[in-house]
């Protein structure tokens, strides 16, 4: 079991949000998920589908089971609400053997989302959604108002959508049901394999964006199946690289998993561009900042320079009356435009910015708009290489 | 005698009439080799008529299901010939025209046009219309699509079709004698000639022509299947290895 | 074929204000339909019921077996080779073949209908058993449904068109092979067709009646799945 020690909690790409440093507690009903030396040997072939697969997933997390096809992510996934019983080991929810329990039951308190979403066509979107909550007995007026609550939640209308069946729904509308039907019983657990795959790519970014808005709201324990592993490292929170034979590669978050791949398999898997999928994870808050050699409009400028160059950059910061840096202050007086980052602007962007900048340095602003430091390419690799090293 | 027994000895007589021939009640010699010249004119009457609505409904059904016209048509037959009362066509026939083998051969050639027809039609239109593509794409033209691309690939369909006809056919046959045919419905019809046990015995070998036919046909319907239309399909999906029951195949 | 259209014309047109000599020529004489309907309606009930009966006791034998087989498909080559055979031997046949059993009456009637409906009961209700869309199936079954609940609140209601598109066909052949049921002396149109065969406008009055029952009864059908089945109607994209 490898297991990081970075700090947890999802880091969102869209550069809206603002990312929290340690996650939230999680949501209270939300489950510990533990496979223990979990193996799947179907008969009559000769190699095992799944080889002694352990992992934990803490209660609140986004377990992702990422890796190439046939290495037995889904049959894992499947494993945990008894559709395909287990061979060997056993797996424990809220510490409990799944064992234990009947598989129609506990099924009802698993969230279960597929590629191919798998609603009723002859069934509103309503009695698709309220088919859990229907089987736990839940009375009338209860199931109506978390209909209604869910439909909200997935951002569609209640009114419009509530009568309306699958088979008049788009592709987006649809999946986003499936997700409000896994999430209708307000399950401690949620399966989902590959949910936005079958999307095209534009809608499956909205959809993805949306379900960590959701994640960050309810906090659910999930195990996300995916061969995608810019969503992996996008949803995860853990990711869990499995190689032929459901064999565990690597289990660690995202970052760790860009930095620090264990092994061949893995650098391979992540992809050659694994640094730049590492800053699209990063903020620039992260990067240590050199201090701003500030200089005001009308001061001599010789002082400022000295300042500059103590600081190891090549021009003073030229800033208006109330402190706000407007320009580089070239040799010469000429001025040349300067690049304004936000402190939450995630990295990848800001090294986008920093690369078509005349000036390759940018003043990173406080919320009154003065600079509080500046951003250099250099700033970024060494933040990087520190990563690699642990 | 216990029913039981009455009943086998009924069949036993029916099976001794179909084998041995004797004196019927009015007097004529029938059964064991009497029984084919029956047989004979029931089986020409099938050939005939069968042959006939091939020749009418087969170039009909091939020609509406290439150019993808007339499903209206089709459909319409299909049900107006599911509905018509085989017999009310035999009396219609013998009203009409009057008795003769011509005549029923007509009424019988109306019967089995529809499953032909519908079953060449929708044979050929449910030819993959990629596949017409790709051939007209490699320079093809209408009849040699036809006869190369899509009449192979309905062969299937078309052999049910003619294969629910003749049977269709066989069974109607037996009203023969209400036109003035002797086949094998005369015992069934006309029992004064030939006593309970012919009727039975004739009974009995009808329902055999008919089952025989169908496996025959059956048989020649599995063998004209072209042998990629045999394997995929549904049948690959729950036969796919690791689903013991019907379920989705679960992906790795 | 010219002389048949000919002949037929010709009593049409000669002989349709003429009555008595209408049914002297054996012509098509519609007067002679009208003033005699009520000697069809007793007929035409007794056929209803035939249809009817033998169509309900066909398709519930074969939605038990369909049923059975549903989750035991090794049972389905085996099921569909006897109803098969049912299914082929001939109606007139299959009368005289019982009559040593069950003797003359509706009962012989009805048990050689039934057994002919079997067969395309139970291949339309498996078909559309598998026509079920895999995925829906397999969403319901990880939502926790036991495989009772799934198949009545899953497979069976989206198999219904298929399952009905069988009793269609069920049914119109039923109400043509009925007309057979007078050799078993279960009376219904055939028997009316049997007693002036030889008389065009009996034989196209009851004949006619045939068809347009099975048309009713087809559409009928048709009526029902459109209200079961509302789902099916909502076809447009939002």
């Amino acid at each position: 079991m490898d297991r990081s020690s970075a700090p947890g909690g999802p880091l969102l790409v869209n550069s809206t949000n603002t990312a929290q440093p340690e996650g939230p507690s999680p949501h209270p009903k939300a489950a510990t998920l533990e496979l223990r030396h979990v193996s799947k040997r179907y008969p009559g072939t000769d190699r095992p589908a799944i080889t002694d697969l352990s992992l934990e997933v803490p209660a609140g997390d986004i377990c992702v089971l990422v890796g190439p096809s046939g290495c037995g992510k889904t049959t894992a996934m499947r494993l945990v609400n008894r559709m395909i019983e287990l061979s060997g080991g056993d797996i424990l929810l809220d510490g409990s053997s799944i064992r234990e329990r009947r598989p129609a039951e506990l099924r009802r308190h698993i969230g279960y989302a597929i590629q191919q979403i798998g609603l009723f066509p002859h069934q509103t979107v309503a009695d698709n959604i309220a088919t859990v909550p229907r089987l736990l007995g839940w009375d009338k007026d209860r199931i109506r108002a978390r209909v209604d609550e869910l439909i909200a939640l997935i951002g569609l209308d209640p009114e419009l959508v509530r009568r309306r069946y699958p088979g008049q729904l788009s592709g987006g509308q649809a999946q986003r049901v499936g997700v409000a039907r896994a999430l209708a019983a307000d399950p401690p657990l949620l399966l989902m394999d590959e949910p936005f795959g079958a999307i095209d790519p534009i809608n499956r970014m909205n959809l993805q964006n949306e379900f960590l808005r959701l994640q960050n709201e309810l906090r659910k324990t999930v195990v996300f199946v995916t061969h995608d592993i810019d969503e992996a490292i996008k949803m995860g929170d853990r990711i869990a690289v499995l190689k032929e034979g459901g064999v565990l590669a690597q289990y660690a978050p995202p970052a760790e998993l860009l930095m620090r791949p264990a092994d061949e398999f893995v650098a391979g898997f992540v992809g050659a561009d694994a640094a730049l999928k590492r800053l699209a994870l990063g903020r620039v808050s992260e990067v240590k900042l050199r201090p701003a050699p500030e200089i005001r409009d009308g001061e001599p400028p010789a002082a400022a320079r000295e300042r500059a160059r103590d600081a190891g950059l090549p021009y003073p910061l030229l800033v208006d009356e109330a402190g706000r840096p407007s320009a580089w202050l070239r040799d010469g007086g000429e001025q040349a435009p300067v690049l304004h980052l936000a402190p939450d602007e995630v990295l990848r962007n800001a090294l986008d910015g920093l690369l078509r900048s005349e000036v390759q340095y940018a003043a990173v602003l406080n919320g009154d708009g003065r600079a509080r430091g500046v951003l250099s390419v250099g700033a970024i690799h060494d933040f990087l290489a520190s990563e690699e090293q642990g | 005698m216990t029913p039981v027994a009455s009943v086998g000895g009924q069949f036993h007589a029916a099976l001794d009439f179909i084998f041995h021939e004797r004196t019927g009640p009015g007097g004529a010699q029938v059964g064991g080799s009497q029984l084919w010249s029956l047989i004979a004119t029931h089986l020409e009457l099938t050939f005939a008529a069968v042959g006939i609505a091939i020749a009418v409904a087969l170039p009909l059904g091939l020609w509406l299901g290439h150019t993808r016209r007339g499903s209206f048509v089709a459909v319409t037959v299909a049900n107006i010939g599911r509905a018509v009362p085989s017999i009310g066509l035999v009396f219609l026939f013998f009203a009409i025209l009057g008795a003769g083998f011509s005549n029923i051969t007509l009424a019988l050639v109306l019967l089995a046009i529809p499953p032909i027809l519908t079953n060449t039609y929708t044979g050929m239109r449910e030819v993959d219309r990629e596949v017409v593509d790709a051939a007209r794409g490699m320079g093809m033209r209408g009849t040699r699509i036809i006869s190369q691309v899509e009449l192979p690939l309905a062969l299937p369909l078309i052999f049910g079709g003619i294969r629910i006809s003749t049977v269709n056919v066989i069974a109607t046959a037996t009203l023969g004698p209400f036109g003035g045919v002797v086949t094998l419905g005369d015992p069934i019809i006309n029992p004064s000639s030939y006593g309970d046990a012919g009727r039975l015995g004739a009974a009995i070998v009808v329902a055999a022509f008919a089952v025989v036919a169908e496996v025959a046909l059956s048989a020649v319907q599995r063998a004209v299947t072209p042998r990629g239309l045999k394997v995929g399909g549904r049948n690959a999906r729950r036969q796919a290895r690791f689903i013991p029951k019907r379920r989705a195949q679960p992906a790795p | 074929m010219i002389t048949i259209l000919a002949q037929a014309g010709g009593s049409f047109f000669r002989h349709r204000s003429n009555k008595p000599s209408c049914v002297e020529d054996n012509g098509i004489c519609p007067s002679w339909a009208i003033h005699h309907l009520d000697r069809y309606w007793p007929r035409l009930w007794e056929h209803v019921q035939l249809v009817l009966i033998s169509t309900v006791i066909g398709f519930a034998i074969a939605f038990a077996l369909a049923l059975l087989a549903h989750r035991r498909r090794w049972l389905v080559p085996p099921i569909t080779n006897v109803t098969g055979i049912l299914y082929t031997i001939p109606s007139v046949a299959a009368f005289f073949l019982l009559l040593p059993i069950t003797g003359r009456g509706t009962l012989t009637a009805v048990i050689a209908l039934a057994s002919y409906t079997l067969l395309i009961f139970f291949r339309n209700i498996i078909d559309g058993l598998d026509g079920v869309p895999a995925e829906a199936v397999d969403a319901g079954r990880g939502m926790g449904f036991t495989d009772r609940q799934l198949l009545w609140r899953v497979e069976l209601p989206l198999a219904i068109p298929t399952i009905l598109a069988g009793l269609r066909i069920a049914l119109t052949t039923t109400v043509g092979l009925a007309a057979l049921a007078f050799f078993a002396g279960a009376g219904g149109l055939g028997e009316a067709l049997n007693s002036q065969k030889e008389f065009q406008t009996n034989v196209i009055v009851a004949g006619g009646m045939c068809v347009v029952l099975a048309a009713v009864l087809d559409a009928s059908v048709l009526l029902g799945q459109r209200l079961l089945t509302p789902w099916s109607k909502a076809r447009s994209p939002a």
